[in-house]
């Protein structure tokens, strides 16, 4: 195994040091490495963690695949992902996870964890197999019917009840069908003059509510996928300090774009949750900082182009991040490398529970490693992105901080900002 | 968003450049030749009877105006007076920005059966005029058709002449001819020729 | 001069009156005996409905045909992204075609913005979903001027079902930006929200219509479909009717010389009594007519001149 020093990086945003990578682990520093690199003017975090990813393998591999999404992830400083349920067959069986898990294993590029579906075909009208799931080879921990919510308020207590027995956690996406139906876009001013049908913030925060007043009272875990709204962000304030156990994320889109974008009406900008209004975005931006929003995850979701260049109202919603996420972290929070290495690595593998993921480079922790040059500035450009699908709302933007480097277990996945398989 | 106005032949943007300016009709030239017009009218066509004035807009029209003020003058008839706007009929609309397009209005008792003298500033290329002979046929049917003009500058590009002339002026192509009326520049009338120094 | 016509916001007050004018001479030559114009000889309109809507689209192809446009009718009902050609592709297709203005009817908000990005002949936006239909309101304005002889002051009311009305929603910006003031009428369900800023700062909002008759000078009643009913927007027809329908009693709220109008297609006894559609104060059938003559000015604005 290749053993590297990294020379005069800022560990954590710290004073410049050398990090020794062996074995697949942080290394006491001293002695020779078979490669040296040159950490002057980078940082160095614990490998990113998302806990919201479509890798939309099985069934739409021509969207995206494990493989590809895995490199994606790589490339946008990510050592572990959870993949969302919603394939096609969807991941509510020990088989399905397994073969997602399996996939991710033989790509070798980043961790890939399943999140199993809490209902038999995201149907929202029994339980799946989540004991099964959770005794898999694929160990689930984390289960969501995402792109769904579980809307049925008792199949929801079930779920969050039934998942204790393994220390699971259920990861709602909170929408309220039947304030939703036909919804295209945040209902407010733009959806008025642009004549979509709106998706009120109410559909969101009225499930949130619900929620955390359910997990309240059977003591269970609650995560809430894709917070969007500062509504939300109030229930949410409201349940933490009553002492819920609810855990929240943010994604990279809802931090920095608004409802105006839709004007354009291109798909691009179709998102579900969809994107809110400044004042949302400030709110949630307050939030992250807080630890109201625990974590930012990218909820990346990659989609074939003849789902985006067409109708608005035809499209498919949600839009690439992986690649993209911890650039416009750091151009929203500034180089709080501290608070960014705990919403995007420590916070996130903690919910997911993946030991060895999210640490602080401490000597004999397993190598997670992702360097970044936070003074380079990079312009998106959609065709250079390592996902199969090009649905980024970005390109064009010109962003902050390259990932020079990802180390997956002591093996480096990116080096020199280049996938190395 | 501005829309050029019809301007009566198409004229090539002045240059850059210093121009040269020469008045060929002052507002008393401008008199004159529009008494002679009125007097060769009423002369040629009998004492103007049956005969209808159709200005082409913009300044074709109040020509036609004042033609029919003069021969009231001279004769005490009235001789009936209209508009036939011609931008929708025009050859070159893609040539340039959309134009707005002007008033068309016929006199009471129409143009079928009467003798029609198209009136308009300059003479030019005949596109004008070939557009307004179209237009008409499209109104009506008329006995014949005339063409009273202030000014003739040549270079034909179509088998065209005007019955009245106001006064033949020798041109060259990168030179322009402006004309002033009273009733759409305001100010006092005249005739310019505008052209390269060079 | 704009090269699409999306919205009526692309309309500023200047250009807006000139359509309206260049629609009076349009209207003035359809009194004559040869209709048609040589203005658009050679020049290629395709009409690609994704909607029935045949008085649309004949009053479209009637306008280009009278500027001797060719027509080309493109109906694309039934076809869907799932099983037919993507808009995408029939865009490419109609670029191939050498279409100079596409005139597009489609039941999604916002696919004539699409298809602006697609081909580089104009678009007009003959009514997109929930969004706009510029067309109906430039033939709307026109209507109410050669009626009232001004829009600048004018107070219109608008009423029924805002929310799901593309008329409106061109109405209140072309009205607005012309200087008339509108106030929308319907029971709350159905004004959708932040509609003063979104439209027009000066839009007002009433739930209760005989208090804005008496001073209305225009009362243009929009359809309502009754299947809002399933959705909860309003009880009953019958509540409806009560409560937002202009029968003849409220007919004679209006000042003397106000007028009604209605884009049609109408359901008479719901939102309007037939005794209302057939008075003296309706211009229904007036802007059929001066629908023909707008869409002409719109060709011609748009389309005579250089591309």
């Amino acid at each position: 195994m290749t053993s590297y020093l990294i020379r005069g990086a800022r560990i954590l945003g710290g004073e410049p040091a050398d990090l020794l990578i062996r074995d697949g682990r942080i290394a006491e520093p001293g002695g020779a490495a078979d490669e040296t690199i040159d950490g002057t003017g980078l940082v160095a975090l614990p490998g990113l963690v998302d806990l919201h990813t479509h890798l939309r393998e099985p069934g739409r591999e021509d969207a995206e695949t494990v493989e590809t999404g895995s490199r994606a992830a790589a490339l946008g400083g990510y050592t572990a992902v959870c993949a969302m349920a919603n394939t096609s067959p969807v991941a509510d069986t020990a088989g399905v996870v397994e073969q997602v898990w399996r996939l991710g294993r033989e790509a070798g590029l980043v961790d890939v964890q399943p999140i199993g579906a809490v209902t038999v075909g995201l149907a929202g009208e029994r339980l799946a197999e989540l004991g099964a799931m959770a005794t898999s080879a694929a160990t689930v921990r984390i289960f969501s019917d995402d792109g769904q919510c579980v809307a049925d308020p008792r199949l929801m207590r079930r779920a969050l009840e039934y998942v204790k027995a393994f220390d699971g956690v259920i990861a709602q996406h909170a929408e309220e069908p039947r304030l939703t139906e036909g919804a295209q876009m945040h209902e407010g001013e733009v959806s008025t003059r642009l004549g979509l049908t709106g998706w009120p913030a109410v559909a969101e925060e009225a499930i949130i509510a619900r929620d955390v007043l359910l997990a309240e009272h059977v003591g269970s875990r609650l995560h809430v996928c894709h917070v969007s709204t500062a509504g939300s962000v109030e229930v949410l304030r409201h349940a933490k300090a009553r002492g819920v156990r609810v855990t929240a994320e943010v994604t990279p889109h809802h931090l920095l774009l608004t409802d105006e974008l839709a004007a354009s009406y291109d798909p691009v900008y179709k998102v579900n949750p969809p994107l809110r209004t400044a004042a949302d975005v400030q709110a949630l931006r307050e939030a992250l900082v807080e630890g109201v929003i625990d974590i930012v995850a990218t909820d990346h979701a990659p989609h074939a182009v003849e789902d985006k260049e067409c109708e608005w109202a035809y499209a498919r919603p949600g839009m690439l991040g992986l690649e993209t996420a911890l650039p416009i972290v750091l151009s929203v929070l500034g180089e709080r490398w501290e608070l960014i290495a705990d919403r995007m690595s420590r916070t996130p593998a903690r919910i997911a529970g993946l030991d060895g993921h999210g640490g602080s480079l401490a000597v004999g922790d397993p190598a997670n490693v992702t360097l970044v040059d936070p003074a380079a500035r990079r312009q998106v450009d959609a065709a250079e992105l390592a996902s199969r699908s090009r649905n980024t709302p970005y390109a064009g933007m010109t962003l902050p901080g390259r990932i020079v480097a990802t180390f997956l277990r002591g093996e480096a996945t990116v080096l020199d900002g280049k996938a190395v398989k | 968003m501005a829309y050029s106005q019809a301007a009566h032949p198409p004229s090539t943007a002045l240059p850059d450049v210093p121009a040269s300016e020469k008045v060929i009709l002052s507002a008393a030239d401008i008199q004159r030749v529009v008494d002679r017009i009125a007097h060769q009218i009423l002369e040629k066509t009998s004492g103007a009877t049956g005969t209808v004035l159709l200005g082409i807009p913009t300044r074709g029209v109040p020509l036609a105006r004042r033609l029919a003020a003069r021969i009231h003058a001279f004769e005490g008839i009235d001789v009936p007076v209209g508009a036939l706007d011609i931008t929708l009929y025009r050859d070159d609309l893609r040539l340039q920005a959309t134009r707005a397009i002007g008033k068309t209005e016929l006199p009471g008792g129409g143009i079928d059966g009467r003798r029609v003298i198209l009136v308009d500033d300059v003479l030019y290329s005949g596109r004008t005029v070939r557009a307004a002979l179209d237009a008409l046929n499209d109104v009506g049917r008329p006995s014949s058709v005339q063409l009273a003009v202030l000014v003739d500058r040549g270079h034909r590009q179509l088998p065209i002449r005007a019955d009245y002339v106001g006064k033949n002026i020798p041109t060259a192509l990168a030179e322009k001819v402006r004309v002033r009326l009273a009733e759409c520049d305001g100010g006092t009338d005249e005739v310019k020729l505008l052209g390269r120094t060079a | 001069m704009i090269r699409h016509l999306l919205s009526a916001a692309d309309l500023d007050a200047e250009t807006a009156t000139l359509i309206l004018d260049t629609a009076a001479e349009m209207a003035a030559l359809a009194g004559r005996e040869v209709k048609k114009l040589p203005t658009l000889r050679g020049r290629t309109v395709v009409n690609l409905f994704y909607e029935d809507s045949t008085r649309t689209r004949i009053s479209f192809e009637a306008a280009a045909k009278r500027l001797s446009a060719d027509v080309i009718n493109f109906s694309a009902k039934g076809s869907s992204v799932s099983k037919g050609e993507s808009l995408k592709d029939t865009a490419l297709t109609l670029q191939a075609m050498g279409a100079d203005a596409v005139v597009i009817r489609h039941p999604a908000s916002g696919a004539p913005h699409r298809l602006s990005s697609w081909v580089d002949g104009s678009v007009v936006n003959a009514g997109d979903g929930t969004h706009e239909h510029p067309t109906q309101a430039l033939l709307d304005a026109y209507t109410m001027r050669a009626r009232l002889g001004r829009l600048d002051g004018l107070n219109v009311a608008i009423v029924g079902d805002v929310l799901h009305s593309r008329v409106a929603r061109s109405n209140v910006l072309l009205l607005s930006t012309l200087g008339a003031n509108v106030t929308l009428v319907g029971p709350p369900t159905l004004i959708p929200v932040d509609i003063a800023a979104a439209l027009s700062k000066t839009t007002r909002v009433s739930y209760d219509l005989d208090s804005v008759l008496p001073d209305a000078d225009v009362v243009m009643m929009l359809r309502v479909q009754t299947e809002r009913m399933q959705d909860s927007y309003f009880p009953s027809a019958r509540e409806y009717a009560r409560r937002y329908g202009l029968d003849v009693p409220r007919m004679r709220k209006l000042p003397e010389h106000a007028i009604v109008m209605h884009p049609g297609p109408m359901n008479r006894g719901m939102e309007i009594a037939p005794e209302v559609a057939d008075s003296p104060r309706s211009t229904i059938v007036e802007q059929v007519a001066n629908g023909v003559s707008a869409r002409m000015a719109v060709l011609y604005l748009l389309l005579g001149g250089k591309a």
